[in-house]
């Protein structure tokens, strides 16, 4: 599997398998701009699994790298901590949002409680119908006979409507909300050099913002929306008297869920147009849409890693992981470890046992809002194969520079109705 | 063999020939008994094999786990006899075993 002609020449990333390992460092956000690295982490799978990087733009850090020591860790919670910190860089401590999926139990248990029920599936069936209206809209704007960026168009502006829904927030507003997220996610943790303090400024206007949203909804009867939820639990109630902490957690559901279900629906169209079998087999059997929704979770890997934080020395798998240590728990490799997922570099829309990937993690901190991202993007699909006999990709895919945001920024695409 | 009993949501009657050593969800599983997901495939690390013991099947499937526990409560609808199905094993005490299946799994 190894192209080593495409490494040298496209670009200055070297191949992985020429670099020693000692000193391998998979953290570079443009490694994973680039598409690259697969290769990398097919590398580390296969001679170190449980991986030491003395030494890198982050410091050192452990990677692990196969399905189930990924899931071993990320169930571990007692010793790897979530507290602070879980990507790979550390904030400076000025600027540290808390929120709850950077805390442990207790803490962590009673903030996401508080608003778990707005995503959890009874609420699902109510928001279904406003989804499928809101799909079929932005479906039936779509310019006709012109190429056109997928991202904007569509990803963006569905993701952006539903949260606008599961806030309450001010629907002619709507773009602060992926204007927020990425700025939250253009961070210096994560590979991007960015200026940090202008980063907060914008974020604290985002703070502000919501703070208004807050004493409105405090002031109201509680309903199911994110800040209504937070205003009226008993355990969250004061949370707006640390505003840092109020500007994490609107920063967890802002990105989780935004870029996440955004990157999920720009990847089943680059996908299936890499794929045109699995195309094929999708316009004949609609019935493959929910079991495509997983694929495209798993094949995507929205979000590419984790990161702990180890309590104490640990034994694993014949490394000692001391305490302190960072460990990251790289889910874009354990979603193509070979010895779990047959086949694993494949996109099969119809694979057997779809759901048992890793992108929505595992444990105590699993994503909240996956039976929200699997729903619209179930409902997306559904609405395309009504209109459309194809979406054809136009051009090469932009991704996005990050180690943690496994994301596109442009899809160029044309439509054909049918 | 141990005969076990799933009622799913719309109240249908699965009655299963179970191997045992085998751990209920795997057994739902391989039965293609609806309403089960099963994401992390039987690791007690997502909550998605979520089912309701009988009341008195409850003793004998055993005690949660603390890291059941955990998962548990982040599940919709969590009863005082919700379990996961990843974590009873079945063996030949529990022939006869009933259990329901939630609306949803989350």
């Amino acid at each position: 599997m190894k192209e080593e002609s495409f490494f040298e020449k496209e670009n200055s990333i070297p191949d992985p398998w020429d670099l020693p390992l000692e000193t391998f460092d998979v953290s570079k956000a443009e490694i994973f701009e680039s598409n690259l690295h697969g290769e990398y982490f097919r590398r580390l799978r296969k001679e170190s699994p449980v991986h030491y990087c003395p030494d890198s733009q982050f410091g050192p850090f452990w990677s692990i790298t196969k399905f189930h020591d990924i899931v071993a860790i990320d169930s571990d919670h007692k010793r790897f901590s979530s507290d602070t910190n879980i990507v790979i860089g550390d904030a400076e401590p000025e600027l540290v949002t808390p929120m709850f999926i950077a805390m442990d139990q207790p803490k962590h248990d009673v903030q996401r409680k508080a608003v778990q029920p707005v995503v959890a599936p009874t609420q699902l069936s109510e928001l279904e119908v406003i989804i499928r209206q809101r799909v079929g809209n932005i479906l039936d704007d779509l310019p006709e006979n012109e190429e056109f960026n997928w991202v904007e168009l569509v990803s963006k502006e569905l993701t952006t409507q539903m949260l606008a829904t599961l806030f309450d927030f001010p629907f002619e507003d709507r773009h602060l909300l992926p204007y927020w997220s990425d700025v939250a996610t253009t961070s210096e943790t994560v590979g991007i050099e960015v200026d940090m303090n202008k980063r907060q400024e914008v974020l604290q206007e985002c703070l502000a913002y919501f703070s208004k949203l807050w004493h409105q909804r405090a002031a109201e009867p509680r309903k199911f929306d994110f800040i209504s939820m937070f205003a009226h639990g008993e355990d969250t109630k004061d949370m707006i008297n640390d505003p840092m902490e109020f500007l994490g957690n609107l920063i967890l559901l802002i990105v989780g869920g935004n870029d996440t279900t955004r990157n999920s629906i720009s990847a089943g169209v680059v996908e299936l147009n890499r794929n045109p079998k699995e195309y094929e087999k999708l316009m004949s059997d609609s019935s493959l849409i929910p079991n495509m929704v997983s694929e495209i979770i798993r094949y995507q890997t929205p979000l590419g890693h984790m990161r702990r934080t180890a309590l104490e020395d640990v034994e694993f798998k014949g490394h000692t992981i001391r305490k302190g240590d960072k460990v990251v728990m790289w889910y874009v490799s354990g979603n193509r470890d070979e010895e779990v997922i047959e086949n694993p570099d494949a996109f099969i829309i119809d694979r057997n046992k779809a759901r048992h990937h890793l992108s929505f993690g595992f444990g105590i901190h699993r994503c909240m809002g996956n039976r929200v991202g699997e729903m619209q993007l179930r409902i997306l699909w559904e609405e395309i194969l009504k209109r459309f006999d194809r979406i054809e990709m136009m051009g090469e895919p932009q991704r996005v520079l990050s180690n943690f945001v496994m994301g596109y920024s442009n899809v160029p695409v044309r439509v054909h109705k049918k | 063999m141990t005969k076990v009993i799933f009622i799913d949501h719309d109240g249908n009657n699965h009655q299963i020939n179970a191997t045992q050593g085998d751990s209920l969800m795997e057994v739902a599983i391989s039965n293609n008994i609806p309403g089960i997901d099963a994401d992390c495939g039987g690791l007690c690390a997502c909550g998605t094999c979520h089912v309701f013991v009988e009341p008195n099947w409850l003793s004998k499937v055993g005690e949660r786990s603390e890291m059941e526990d955990s998962m548990l409560e982040y599940t919709e609808s969590v009863k005082s006899n919700s379990r996961l199905s990843c974590q009873i094993k079945i063996s030949e005490e529990l022939e006869g075993l009933t259990v329901q299946l939630p609306e949803e799994q989350y």
